[in-house]
């Protein structure tokens, strides 16, 4: 069991890894796996990060296990184990609604492909140049080129399909049409190769069957301990100051944001004038709403999908979805599959948000805008189960502040950063000998396949450090 | 090390990475990435692998040279030659 306070934990590690979203998670355990002795530190009472869910009334609703893309079957194998890929399963029934469409999809190339050419009357030469182009895009490819330019070079003028293109991404990762192209297409292409997957048992049976891992693995795990400083001397990382208590290390992987890491942990006086200047042009991404919604004991919902894409304005419209009336939003249905044995449905409605539309609010205004939020949700889910509100005995919201509170990122953002974010993020430990940062950076290290694959990335940084 | 022996080390660590993957019969001139299923991030893990059994550090700039199974015993060979 982890330890709830810094105390138990010993004088030295030979890393601290502070934050245990996925990425620290798994950095923390791919080190242990390499032989060296590891704490991890989490301020929250639970771990997880935004890899979460919490209980009210018997309901227990998950914050962000909305469908992730295959690869994670591999990458839970390789870098967890084999119970955690055994337990991912597909979803199969991924529905759109808008103004422009509405369609059915396992969300896979095949179907993809198909919809694109019999419903949207694209040319199939075109879907496929698309389809090859995108898989082709690297990291370190020229940047300069937009998700715009790139849909309108192989759709031009078609918004429906820009629109089919770009909203699953946008809920999924937070980038636009204004982003790099590439970004889109590493996301892109991931995503709708193979369909999107579930873990049966839910996020807390995933985060705790990870934890089984870690402690097996020798991983000192101390939850209620907030880290408050990285001792940093002569360019080199000395400790970490947690709750009080120092301990010594040489080495600190970060899980905080990439921004929180830089000021308030490292504190910008540890970085060159040349580091400041780099990091200048990084930006959070934006922030997100959720609305739970807990179906009563007994009752059950007809299958509507799984994940369904849902809006009434009448075109894809980047300020439309991040504003605080926005008319488009996902569902995510968890029923009783979701968590075998657990017969309960739920329905989290998740939106994009910006933190400072609702950081500012007075309280009495902040309650009004959530209570306003929940009531315009029941209505766009009425569409599909119109007896909804007889059905809920649960309904509650969050905003870009409750995402502030629990994960301390700054500005709430629950995408990490922009393109800019992850060359910071890998370099950091060339200005501060034994200090990495793992987390959602650059859009692409970005979801829990993009969070765990980077913590296998840092990992190796961190481990090749450890072993000069 | 013998070559033979560290041809034999890399299936072995590759074998790990991709289970259902045919090491048995590769074309050790083809790149690897178009015989079995491996991605970047499994090249990440032989790095990885290597620097665990052997302490050898890999540089970012060298990982093309593991792109086929004799460009990694070519490198790895003088590297791994006191092992």
């Amino acid at each position: 069991m982890p330890y709830k306070s810094i105390e138990n934990a010993a004088d030295k590690y030979d890393v601290v890894v502070i934050g245990s979203g996925l990425g620290g998670l798994t950095t923390a355990n791919r080190l242990a796996n390499a032989g060296h002795r590891v704490l991890l530190t989490e301020h929250h009472h639970r771990l997880g990060g935004l890899a979460t869910w919490f209980k009210r009334r018997g309901h227990i609703f998950d914050i962000s296990l909305h469908g992730f893309p295959h690869g994670m079957i591999k990458t839970c194998r390789k870098y967890w184990n084999r119970a955690i890929m055994d337990s991912i399963v597909q979803l199969n029934n991924i529905v759109f609604d808008n103004p422009q469409f509405t369609i059915r999809t396992t969300f896979d190339k095949v179907d993809f492909t198909s919809i694109l050419t019999n419903r949207f009357k694209v040319a199939r030469a075109s879907v496929d140049d698309f389809f090859n182009t995108v898989a082709g895009m690297n990291f370190y490819d020229d940047r300069t080129m937009t998700t715009r330019e790139l849909f309108e070079q192989f759709f031009p003028g078609r918004s429906d399909v820009h629109r089919l293109l770009m909203e699953p991404i946008s809920y999924a990762n937070g980038s636009n049409f204004n982003d790099p192209a590439i970004t889109y297409g590493i996301v892109f292409s991931n995503f709708m190769n193979k369909g999107v997957f579930t873990f049966s048992g839910g996020t807390d049976k995933l985060i705790e069957m990870m934890v089984e891992e870690l402690e097996k693995n020798g991983v000192t795990i101390c939850t209620n301990s907030r880290a408050e400083r990285i001792v940093i001397d002569q360019g080199r990382v000395r400790g970490v100051e947690i709750d009080g208590r120092f301990i010594e290390t040489a080495c600190v992987v970060s899980n905080a944001g990439i921004l929180n890491t830089i000021d308030d942990l490292a504190g910008r006086a540890s970085f060159s004038a040349e580091f400041l200047e780099k990091i200048k042009p990084v930006q959070v991404n934006n922030s997100s709403c959720q609305v739970y919604m807990g179906i009563r004991e007994g009752e059950r919902l007809n299958d509507i999908g799984d994940l369904l894409f849902t809006s009434t304005a009448p075109a894809y419209d980047v300020d439309e979805m991040l504003d605080m009336e926005t008319r488009s939003r996902t569902f995510s249905l968890y029923y009783p599959k979701t968590r075998p044995g657990h017969d309960r449905y739920t329905v989290v409605a998740s939106m994009n948000a910006r933190y400072d539309d609702w950081a500012g609010l007075p309280e009495e205004r902040y309650q009004k805008e959530k209570e306003k939020m929940i009531e315009r949700s029941l209505v766009d889910l009425e569409r599909y189960i119109p007896d909804i509100r007889q059905k809920c005995d649960w309904l509650e919201a969050a905003t870009p502040k409750t995402f502030q509170r629990y994960t301390l990122h700054t500005k709430g953002t629950s995408f990490g950063t922009k393109f800019e974010g992850l060359e910071v993020s890998r370099s950091l430990f060339n200005d501060v000998k034994g200090l990495f940062h793992v987390g959602s950076v650059g859009i692409i290290m970005s979801g829990w396949l993009g969070a765990i694959n980077y913590g296998v990335i840092v990992a190796n940084d961190a481990d090749a450090y450890l072993r000069s | 090390m013998t070559r033979d022996e560290i041809k034999d080390v890399v299936l072995e660590i590759i074998q790990d990475i991709d289970e259902d993957g045919e090491v048995e019969n590769l074309n050790a001139d083809a790149p690897l990435r178009d015989q079995l299923d491996l991605d970047s991030m499994d090249f990440l893990d032989i790095v990885m692998e290597l620097r665990k059994r052997y302490q050898l550090q890999i540089p970012e700039g060298d990982y093309p040279e593991l792109a086929s199974l004799s460009s990694c015993v070519n490198y790895l060979e003088p590297r791994l030659k006191d092992v």
